[in-house]
């Protein structure tokens, strides 16, 4: 295997509804602070991959629209992902193990604020057993939440505690949108959304970007902050058919950990991205994550979660982490489809 | 040559049809006639919804296909208080996991249960046909609590 590095990370502060820009003025300075960052002069960046959704914008092949805001002249190789960025990154270092390039850009941009997301969510869905049914986001959520709960692993208030934990860790998060101090029992007193979940146990709806410049060979160590290595990356998924699997486990996090090498190593830290509470108490379990593993440091998907980029800014929050000495190694998380269908993790670690 | 314009007619429509396949097909067929149908693993587990493979062991399903339902159990469950647009009800209601009767795996619906306190984990529940139904999955109009349960 190839040695290859997270050589910088940029996003935007995350907001409710971005309006002022278009998709292009939001990606064009971040990608240009992550390629400075990265200390690779644009010329030299093999290959851009990124993760979008159509269904967001509304309008097939919206995400070539993106592809204005890297300057595609003289032609550059170039490819999408209909998926989080976190598989964009998957795919850039697939090609940079195979030897065509020493570096990538990935990215990911989403404004979920431009629809009504818990709908927009339904089309993700089997088009034929549950599309129909108009089953959203927060309803499948809440399926798999209430699940855990009968089976005894969480509680409303454990999930409460969950939200409240990640929103306050968040307030030192220049970039978050949902931040704060709040008290387990008056969130206990809100009505639920879709019972058993409450607003506090939902992400916000964000728009934003994240980007992060990856490299190899030569281009180790030229950016601004110290290298951060993928010591594994793997990505699996479960059932489609949430009445098919055990919505309470989740088997493809951990497959996907245990190929990735989650513990061959000490684990100080991962960045979950768990967007609703109950999740969170699901990926510990599948990942075998201690108490002494300390849970998001940047606040997580309960803080910021913007769509089709939440993941990748997990890892990217998760070598910034590293890169400023605060640990030396932690696991980054993303997942996609309903119910945690399927996750991707990245052992990430410094020199 | 130069008043001689070419034309063709253009209709911009979708018009195709989809195939929902074999084990679909028979599934949703099925539900045109008010039964529910599921089909064997070749392990003997009975899946409803149906698949063309087995999502333990990735074979194929087999060609063994059995009447489920319509009464069942709900394995797990959502209290909507507000319906959303496309929800199948537009009263407050509940999305359910069913495990039918002789299935192993659960169904997603819609259960039509007045309240929330109605609603509990293990409870009985059947289907309540649509009166024309047209083989779609909406040909349930939703699940009621099972009576005397």
């Amino acid at each position: 295997m190839r040695d290859v590095a997270i050589a910088s990370f940029a996003q935007t502060k995350y907001v409710r509804n971005q309006v002022e820009l278009t998709e292009v003025d939001m990606i064009i300075p971040v990608i240009g602070d992550a390629i400075s960052r990265s200390g690779i002069p644009k010329s030299e960046i093999g290959f851009y991959c990124h993760g979008s959704s159509d269904y967001m914008a509304g309008q097939s092949f919206a995400f070539v629209g993106a592809v204005d805001a890297l300057g595609a002249f003289p032609p550059i190789a170039e490819s999408h992902v209909e998926m989080d960025g976190a598989w964009a990154l998957y795919e850039a270092w697939v090609k940079i193990q195979c030897g065509e390039v020493d570096s990538a850009l990935v990215f990911g941009f989403g404004r979920a604020s431009m629809g009504k997301l818990r709908e927009t969510m339904n089309l993700q869905l089997d088009p034929y057993t549950l599309g129909p049914l108009g089953i959203d986001s927060i309803s499948l959520a809440a399926l798999q939440a209430r699940a855990l709960i009968d089976a005894g692993k969480t509680s409303e208030r454990q999930m409460a505690e969950i939200a409240i934990r990640n929103r306050r860790v968040a307030k030192d998060n220049p970039n978050a949108q949902v931040t704060g101090d709040f008290e387990v029992e008056k969130l206990l007193a809100e009505p639920t959304i879709v019972s058993p979940l409450r607003k506090h146990d939902c992400p916000p709806i964000s728009d934003g970007i994240s980007a992060v410049v990856l490299a190899a060979g030569n281009h180790i160590g030229r950016g601004e902050s110290k290298p951060v290595f993928i010591r594994g990356i793997d990505h699996r998924l479960d059932s489609h058919q949430l009445g098919g699997r055990d919505l309470t486990r989740s088997p493809s996090t951990k497959l996907a950990g245990e190929r990735a090498g989650v513990h061959d190593g000490p684990v100080e830290f991962a960045e979950l991205h768990a967007p609703f509470s109950h999740q969170e108490v699901i990926l510990r379990e599948a990942l075998g994550l201690g108490d002494e593993v300390v849970i998001n440091p940047s606040g997580g998907a309960l803080a910021a979660n913007p769509m089709m980029t939440a993941g990748l800014t997990r890892i990217g929050e998760a070598a910034t982490h590293i890169a400023a000495g605060k640990a030396g190694r932690g696991v980054a998380h993303a997942t996609s489809g309903p119910c945690l269908q399927q996750n991707l993790i990245c052992v990430l670690e410094g020199e | 040559m130069a008043d001689e314009l070419l034309s063709a007619p253009h209709v911009l429509e979708y018009d195709y049809r989809r195939s929902l396949g074999e084990v679909l097909s028979r599934f949703f067929t099925g539900l045109r006639d008010r039964k529910i149908l599921g089909v064997k693993t070749n392990a003997g587990r009975v899946l409803v919804p149906p698949s063309e493979y087995d999502p333990e062991s990735g074979d194929a399903t087999s060609d063994d296909w059995v009447e489920v339902g319509p009464g069942g159990v709900v394995k797990s469950w959502a209290w909507v208080n507000e319906p959303l647009g496309r929800h199948l009800l537009d009263h407050p209601f509940a999305f359910a996991l069913i495990q039918l009767d002789g299935a192993d795996t659960a169904l997603t619906h819609a259960v039509d249960a007045g309240s929330e306190a109605s609603m509990r984990t293990g409870m009985r529940v059947t289907a309540r046909f649509a009166d024309d139904t047209i083989g779609a999955i909406g040909d349930i109009v939703a699940f009621v609590p099972e009576e005397g349960s």
